[in-house]
């Protein structure tokens, strides 16, 4: 993973020097142009298949329909629906800001790739089956002309959570809701788990329930390329710059109860250029928020919370920065190839990771001991006191092995309900939100970019009905409560 | 609270129709092509509808596989599973046996009396070699719970998402070749596991498999009683014709 950044880097680098005498500003349009007919003539030479893949021209348009601020895979997420979706073809002009192209802070690329449907919601398992499909079909979905079809690496091999005697009848429960929606899962009893992964020590399990189909994990790089390369191709923009500052008017209104509201409306959004103190505004009619673990922040910065509490115009999007740590090891005598994702009932978590003996794995800690998420340093610690102890337990297998390397990441942590956060502001009348999926965001961003662009274009959702994740849930107090949270 | 809530989606709704319409009147500025018909318009217009085109065609390759894959659900109601998965793998090019009946190649096709005869007759074996099968079309064959034979030989379209569907056969399938799958890779083979009743299983010859070997090793301790036919039979055969057919140009013929 590490080398791919660099190696991004570098490419990047190479890129923006080559093009760094180029002018802007006036003759932005003129440069568009060619740029784009080079583009189009490349792609239609034999063999030219390489295409840059970052944008030339550094500055953001003056002027766009819809900024993302964020370019994970929720961002891009979104911006290839509403492309994918526009009435007709170039109708909207969508512009995606992201701060770093190298991604080396961003979730997405720090997760661990899982996909799974065995959730507690049903718009969990729908969200997930619908990534589920986008995720089989990707090369149909995100086939770019003359690019070479993506390697997903997808494994098939699901999860297994395990469940003690007072969590068994929840299980039962959640499998029951999974299976109403059409996902293909099975319950296990300890002694058929023994069976089938004798390598599992049962004690304190009551009861397994395991993912048969359309579970496992894949490789989220090539999601996030992939959905890069093609809204690229579908003509969407990016820029690298930072999001500091919205401009926005408000209108005061009241409610039909006779309550006084302010109705704010976003007009313009400043970017702050990377490596310099230039400012850009771009005049915006529609701003989606999908900045990850930094939502929360963005969502200051247009107002979002600044009001009285417990009103609605003081209620803030309750996301933030948690750090997560994995740890991969190597275990000579370890599970074999049959091996699915096993989440235990302590909350520790792990797989295998390739072919020769490694595993990773984690674990969330508690509430109270949250990391201090000012960097991303790795605890080794916690894996020896909060991880290795449980899963040794679980897995005798494992009392020898050897950490080989860990990183940490941020969840999009949603300290309210740990579900994700979808469609319109109520009195920011132009922000949407994607965020706010904690530990779950890459496997249901096909799905969740979807369900915004629906909301943008249409007014409501279409596809899957997410109302329950709306933002106005934190001022009514109704929690979207899922139980299956790694 | 109810009545906040229902002034809540008012809001929610207003704020959706006049953030649609100030979208369309962001749309609107290519209008503003005052410039004409340039050179470089007309090259750009031109090129969008090459691209356009060849969009349309990689679309409609893929939705030719699609349509290969529909399912027969007429014949699946009217004559039950069993017809209806011989239906769909005779249809693909491929070969079906029917359980105390010889094989049945794809170019004989059913008789209509066929149709009523195999009714009732599990369906024992499936040669789709070659076949355009995919994700959804093996719907047909998961549908044969008596299956015992499945041979996907060099089957373009079978992948890892494909393979971690044949847990629906576990009970009955007892020989399996995925020879030649270009799509298949160790990842996939990883859920093989379910098939605990597999005495045969093929998987040489798989190029996107990064360690034959190790994987053959991997799968083998996974299947404890399976024979798995992996890449060094291929690979000793193939080594075998060369060394055959290097052999005369080798040793130089006595003049
Ligand atoms: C250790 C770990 C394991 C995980 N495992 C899984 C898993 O198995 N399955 C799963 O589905 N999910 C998993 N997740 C969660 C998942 O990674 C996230 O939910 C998801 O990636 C969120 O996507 P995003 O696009 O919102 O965020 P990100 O990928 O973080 O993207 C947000 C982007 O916004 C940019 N940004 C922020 N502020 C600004 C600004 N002011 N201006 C411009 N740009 C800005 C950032 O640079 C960043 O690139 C895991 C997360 C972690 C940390």
């Amino acid at each position: 993973m590490l080398r791919r950044a660099l190696w991004l880097g570098l490419r990047r680098g190479l890129l923006g020097r080559e093009l760094g005498t180029r002018r802007g500003g006036s003759t932005l349009d003129w440069d568009g142009k060619v740029s784009n007919i080079k583009k189009k003539i490349q792609s239609i030479l034999p063999g030219g298949a390489w295409k840059p893949l970052y944008d030339t021209s550094h500055l953001p348009p003056e002027q766009a329909d819809v900024v993302i601020v964020g370019g994970g895979v929720l961002g891009l997420s979104v911006a290839y629906w509403l492309k994918r979706l526009e009435k007709r073809r170039g109708a909207i002009r969508v512009l995606v800001v992201e701060r770093d192209h190298t991604y080396s802070q961003a979730s997405t690329v720090l997760s661990v790739g899982g996909i799974r449907q065995q959730f507690s919601l049903p718009e969990n398992i729908q969200l997930s089956l619908f990534s589920a499909e986008f995720l089989r079909n990707i090369n149909e979905y995100l086939a770019v002309v003359d690019d070479p079809p993506l390697d997903l690496q997808f494994n098939p091999s699901g999860y297994l959570f395990l469940a003690s005697e007072k969590g068994a009848a929840t299980m039962e429960n959640n499998v029951k809701v999974q299976r109403q929606e059409g996902a293909k899962v099975c319950l296990m009893s300890p002694e058929q788990l023994r069976k089938k992964f004798p390598w599992i020590n049962t004690e304190g399990v009551a009861l397994a329930s395991y993912g048969l189909e359309n579970e496992g994990w894949f490789d989220p790089w090539c999601l996030l390329q992939g959905l890069r390369r093609k809204v690229q191709s579908m003509g969407v923009l990016f820029c690298q710059g930072e999001v500091t500052r919205f401009v926005s008017s408000s209108t005061h209104m009241e409610t039909i109860s006779g309550e006084e509201v302010t109705l704010k409306r976003i007009h313009e959004v400043q970017v702050k250029m990377d490596c310099s103190q230039e400012y850009q505004p771009v005049e915006c009619a529609i701003v989606v928020n999908a900045a990850g673990a930094w939502s929360g922040q963005i969502a200051e910065l247009a107002g979002v919370g600044k009001g009285l509490p417990g009103t609605l115009q003081g209620t803030k999007l309750p996301v933030e920065p948690r750090k997560r740590y994995v740890y991969l090891w190597h275990c000579p005598q370890g599970p074999g190839l049959e091996a699915p994702l096993v989440a235990d009932l302590s909350g520790v978590y792990f797989r295998r990771e390739g072919l020769g003996n490694n595993y990773l794995g984690g674990c969330s800690p508690a509430e109270e001991e949250e990391p201090d998420p000012g960097n991303l340093e790795v605890d080794h610690d916690f894996f020896q006191e909060k991880v290795w102890p449980p899963l040794a337990w679980r897995v005798p297998a494992f009392e020898t092995l050897k950490v080989q390397r860990a990183w940490a990441g941020y969840y999009d942590y949603n300290t309210f309900d740990q579900n994700g956060v979808v469609g319109p502001h109520p009195l920011i009348v132009n922000m949407y939100f994607a965020t706010g999926f904690s530990g779950h965001g890459l496997q249901q961003a096909p799905a969740v970019g979807r369900a915004v662009a629906e909301m943008v274009l249409e007014g409501h959702f279409q596809t899957i009905n997410l109302s329950p994740f709306l933002f106005t849930r934190f001022y009514l107090g109704e929690k979207a409560l899922e139980h299956c949270i790694l | 609270m109810a009545a906040s809530r229902a002034s809540l989606h008012q809001v929610a709704r207003n704020s959706a129709t006049s953030s649609i319409r100030a979208l369309s009147r962001g749309v609107d500025p290519e209008g503003s092509q005052r410039k004409g018909r340039t050179l470089l318009q007309f090259l750009a217009d031109h090129f969008c509808d090459v691209e356009a085109v060849r969009e349309y065609l990689l679309r409609k390759q893929a939705l030719k596989v699609h349509r290969k894959n529909r399912s027969f659900t007429y014949i699946k109601e009217r004559y039950g599973p069993y017809v209806a998965g011989a239906y769909f793998v005779l249809k693909q090019g491929g070969a079906v046996k029917f359980q105390d009946n010889e094989w049945i190649q794809s170019g004989r096709g059913l008789s209509s009396l066929e149709f009523r005869k195999f009714r009732e007759v599990p369906v024992q074996a499936v040669d789709a070699s070659g076949c355009a099968i995919n994700y959804q079309g093996l719907d047909n064959l998961l549908a044969l719970k008596e299956l015992q034979s499945l041979s996907l030989q060099r089957c373009p379209h079978v992948d890892d998402w494909c393979l971690g569907r044949l847990h629906q056969l576990a009970d009955s399938l007892q020989e399996l070749s995925l020879a030649g799958c270009p799509r298949v890779s160790e990842r996939g083979l990883a859920c093989l596991h379910h098939l605990q009743n597999l005495r045969r299983l093929d998987i040489s010859d798989l190029p996107a498999v990064s360690s034959p070997d190790l994987t053959q090793i991997l799968v083998e301790e996974m299947l404890p009683n399976c024979e798995v036919r992996g890449s060094d039979w291929a690979q000793g055969l193939k080594l075998g014709l060369e060394e055959q057919s290097r052999d005369p140009a080798s040793s130089p013929v006595p003049a």
